[in-house]
């Protein structure tokens, strides 16, 4: 009986703490977001209020998409993400095979070479990296970034695939073999497909950095024609900070394509990091 | 790691073979990208910083920018300061991040909790926010223009605690710190929380067999079981941190102010090695700052590598 009682007030305090914490960490998210359709007055008379009929405008929103060239960004973002994500999951996942599948002089030293990227960052080499496009006239170019984003990748990636490519069965290679299947082929029509969860652990891995990326866009594309969404909108930010509607509108807007990712893709994400991540 | 001799040559004996090209091709792509961007770069930058401009001429000085970095009086103090700070900063992830992950993670592992894919969820959140968001969101909230925090403060009674803290020299590095740690509390969560779960019924059912439960059944049973992913959370922090600079920069701008309060290797280095305002580029001391910062990863990492994951004890289940 009492060992009931105590074990609900338990239940009921640990419920207490996690959803205090939760909403320490949604409300930041939350308030911006009610604020950027609300007037100026209502911005700073009532923060805490939702928006109401008298209340709502959006009219930072217009200052935004007027001002700011957004969509470029936005275009800047994705094609960056997406071609370093491409490229990290085919070299990666290729290396990742050569040093799982085959035995090979040098294969332990390879993968002891291409670990080192997962501890050391990339950004300690800036200094090199930026004569290094400068000497190939790659600065201000969206390619720069992808070599960078790609090199930066593939440490985990190589990592994470060849735990996931030890898994694969060998009688199926094998049997490809036997069939007549190249090396490459097994690799693209058996190997791959297989490991697709991994695949998506490694994309999701490899892409929040890149999408949230300040330091390499600031340093190797600031041009306005290159800037990604996180720079853009640090740039925007800082030239506006009087008008709180715009900022507030600037910020909801890169909130937003990130928010909506999350709640469509949350249960994979947490999955794969509780599975894949700690081995 | 990839050391791990694979199991499965079932092919028999190894029958000598010619050269196996295709081995060649699968890892030629990411070798040549990875060492051409990221391994030359690095070990170019070790290299410029023994070398700086004399008389216009790139010139071997041995470990003169060093010697500039540790005792010049105009870099000493810079790089002393930021050196401090990141240590501060180091600290206060290690005290408040990490612990609360832990005890995050512990009670989300709670059996039959309910909404425990909710809390998950809304506590990740900030994680994957880009650092201009959540500094510049936390730079509103923060701000005395707007009231947000005084507010919210006096609805618990403690308005009077109020400060503009951002503004303070001797609270600003706190704050930033903190606002970090709300970022990135999620990831420290979700690795104890994956660890927590592999921890086998069995175990736990022994304990309780034995009349261990609740408090000293996570101090005596699940913590030693989840050390080995505590040291990997700390050496992750301690990555992070000496190489952060996103954070300070969104808050507290390229000068990392209050006068000097926030700065710490990452933002000494931008500024340093791409010049602010009338402080122009410096190439060299650049190349240098980050041998420091290189060097003092490495020592962490090798740390970690070599002394507390070996006295480590891991369990095999």
């Amino acid at each position: 009986m009492s060992k009931a009682r105590t074990s609900l007030t338990r239940t009921s305090l640990v419920h207490l703490a996690l959803i205090s914490y939760a909403i320490i960490s949604v409300f930041p998210v939350f308030l911006t977001i009610i604020n950027s359709m609300k007037d100026r007055n209502a911005i700073f008379r009532n923060p805490m209020q939702l928006p109401s009929p008298k209340t709502f405008d959006l009219v930072g929103y217009y200052t935004v998409l007027g001002q700011g060239d957004f969509a470029n960004y936005f275009q800047n973002s994705f094609i960056v993400t997406v071609a370093s994500i491409a490229l990290v999951l085919l070299f990666g996942a290729m290396a990742a095979f050569a040093l799982s599948e085959y035995r090979f002089r040098g294969n332990t030293l390879m993968g002891l070479y291409l670990a080192i990227g997962i501890m050391i960052p990339i950004r300690l080499g800036t200094v090199a990296i930026l004569q290094g496009m400068v000497a190939t006239g790659l600065v201000n170019t969206l390619t720069a970034l992808v070599l960078v984003y790609t090199a930066q990748g593939i440490p985990l990636a190589v990592f994470i695939l060849s735990e996931f490519m030890r898994t694969v069965s060998d009688d199926l290679k094998n049997a490809g073999r036997i069939d007549g299947l190249s090396e490459y082929s097994i690799f693209f029509r058996l190997v791959l497909p297989l490991v697709r969860p991994a695949m998506a652990t490694v994309a999701v891995f490899t892409m929040i950095p890149i999408w949230n990326d300040l330091w390499f866009p600031l340093i190797l594309a600031p041009s306005e024609a290159t800037k990604t969404v996180t720079l853009g909108s640090q740039i925007f930010i800082g030239q506006f900070v009087t008008n709180w509607n715009a900022v507030l509108a600037a910020l909801s807007l890169a909130i937003f394509p990130v928010l909506v990712l999350y709640l469509v893709f949350s249960r994979q994400l947490i999955r794969g990091i509780t599975s894949g991540a700690v081995k | 790691m990839s050391d791990t001799p694979s199991t499965h040559d079932a092919t028999g004996p190894i029958i000598k073979r010619p050269t196996r090209w295709h081995i060649v091709v699968f890892l030629l792509p990411a070798f040549i990208v990875y060492s051409a961007v990221m391994i030359l770069p690095l070990i170019e930058t070790l290299r410029l910083s023994l070398f700086n401009t004399v008389d216009g001429q790139s010139t071997f000085v041995g470990l003169a920018n060093f010697k500039v970095l540790f005792g010049d009086e105009r870099w000493a103090h810079d790089f002393w300061n930021a050196l401090k700070n990141n240590f501060v900063f180091f600290a206060i992830h290690m005290l408040v991040q990490n612990p609360m992950g832990v005890a995050l993670a512990a009670m989300l592992s709670l059996p039959k909790l309910r909404f425990a894919s909710f809390y998950r969820t809304a506590i990740f959140l900030p994680t994957l926010l880009s650092f201009v968001i959540v500094g510049f969101i936390w730079k509103l909230i923060l701000s005395p223009i707007w009231g947000v925090s005084p507010f919210l403060l006096d609805v618990v009674g403690l308005k009077s605690l109020f400060a503009p803290w951002l503004g303070r020299p001797n609270s600003a590095l706190i704050a930033v710190s903190l606002i970090s740690v709300w970022q990135y509390v999620g990831i420290p969560m979700m690795l104890i929380y994956a660890a927590l779960l592999n921890i086998p019924e069995e175990v736990i059912e022994a304990a309780e067999c034995d009349g261990i439960t609740g408090w000293s059944q996570f101090f005596k049973i699940k913590l030693p079981l989840i050390l080995p992913a505590i040291g990997i959370i700390s050496i992750l922090t301690f990555v992070g941190n000496f190489n952060a600079f996103d954070l300070v920069y969104t808050v507290q701008g390229a000068l990392a102010g209050p006068d000097g309060s926030t700065d710490i290797l990452g933002t000494l280095l931008y500024r340093t090695f791409f010049g602010f305002q009338l402080q122009l580029g410096d190439r060299s001391m650049g190349a240098t700052i980050a041998t420091v910062m290189f060097l003092i990863i490495l020592a962490g990492v090798s740390l970690y590598l070599f002394v507390i994951q070996r006295r480590m004890r891991r369990y095999q289940f």
